[in-house]
């Protein structure tokens, strides 16, 4: 037990400081790696707590998709010139203290209520009839809850995905000028009048070819 | 002391949630570490969801946490998106600069 207590503080210590290096880091191309650190991390904790599937999940996904994608952009728009500045000058500053304070308040807020809460232990009663039953593997729970009682709602979160790819391709299409393009179009619509002509060939003389 | 507890996990997840709004509030330079703000919020609620599913015994928790994480990456796909054709059209992507909506 110790064990683990011993490896979570490690996890989230690094947690936290790669989550301060994403935000604070000058260079964005060292924040994106820093978020793939985070994501790494915080899946081993997930993996350590007893959430493997999730745990594995949000290794494929965010680091495998998501933080890739982050990445490729990233070095697409060269951004390496504008550097991440965020408290080098001067006249642009002045919402900082503004700023500092929202986050400290929303931070003891938070604290606040975990300790409140901790002071009522009633509040901590399963109330959903869905157990976790220790005997089969977390993917199997998962899958059998997921894939009967919430079958509706992994479609549609399938109809967000499909929406998403959709509106990303629609957003970054750009019709080029000047370049041969394949038209299906025309292609299928073509019939054999306009593409075949019969030509009677006199002796001697041959057949004019209209270019 | 030397026991896990539930309010460990959402201690972490509060201060990872704080450190992305503190990433939302401050930065000025460059959008694209805003959404990666996002992302640590986002991922920041995943913790806490999968904690509490663990410590109450109830699995509903980690359900959510798949539409989370599937909402989190259509997000991240449309605002990377945006951010490619708002590069194109003005070429900058600075936070200072897009002033266009200007009230």
């Amino acid at each position: 037990m110790i064990i683990h207590t011993i490896f979570f503080y490690i996890f989230s210590i690094i947690a936290i400081f790669s989550a301060i290096m994403v935000t604070v880091s000058r260079n964005t191309v060292h924040s994106v790696f820093f978020l793939i650190l985070d994501f790494i991390t915080i899946s081993c904790l997930f993996i350590m707590i007893g959430a493997e599937f999730i745990g594995m999940i949000m290794l494929i996904v965010y680091v495998g998709a998501v933080a890739v994608l982050f990445l490729f952009v990233v070095m697409m728009l060269n951004v390496s010139k504008q550097k991440n500045e965020w408290l080098g000058d001067e006249k642009n500053s002045n919402h900082i203290p503004i700023g500092l304070l929202i986050s400290g308040i929303i931070f003891f807020e938070l604290i606040i209520v975990v300790g409140g809460w901790k002071y009522k232990p009633e509040l901590l009663k399963t109330f959903s009839s869905i157990g976790i039953d220790l005997d089969s593997t977390n993917t199997h729970e998962i899958g059998k809850v997921l894939y009967t009682d919430y079958i509706h709602l992994f479609q549609l979160s399938g109809m967000v995905l499909l929406v998403a790819m959709i509106g990303a391709i629609v957003l970054t299409f750009r019709k080029r000028e000047g370049i041969k393009r394949q038209s299906y179009f025309r292609q299928i619509s073509r019939e054999r009048t306009e593409g075949v002509e019969l030509a009677d060939p006199k002796n001697n003389e041959g057949v004019k070819i209209d270019v | 002391m030397f026991e896990i507890s539930l309010g460990h996990y959402l201690i972490l997840a509060a201060t990872i949630f704080t450190i992305g709004v503190v990433g939302i509030f401050l930065n000025r330079k460059n959008i694209i570490v805003i959404l990666m703000s996002i992302e640590l919020i986002l991922l920041a609620v995943n913790i806490n969801l999968v904690a509490f599913s663990i410590y109450m015994n109830d699995l509903v928790g980690q359900i959510f946490t798949l539409f989370i994480l599937t909402v989190a990456a259509a997000e991240a796909a449309i605002g990377l998106a945006i951010i490619v054709i708002y590069y194109r059209n003005s070429g900058t992507i600075r936070v200072q600069e897009i002033d266009k909506l200007k009230g």
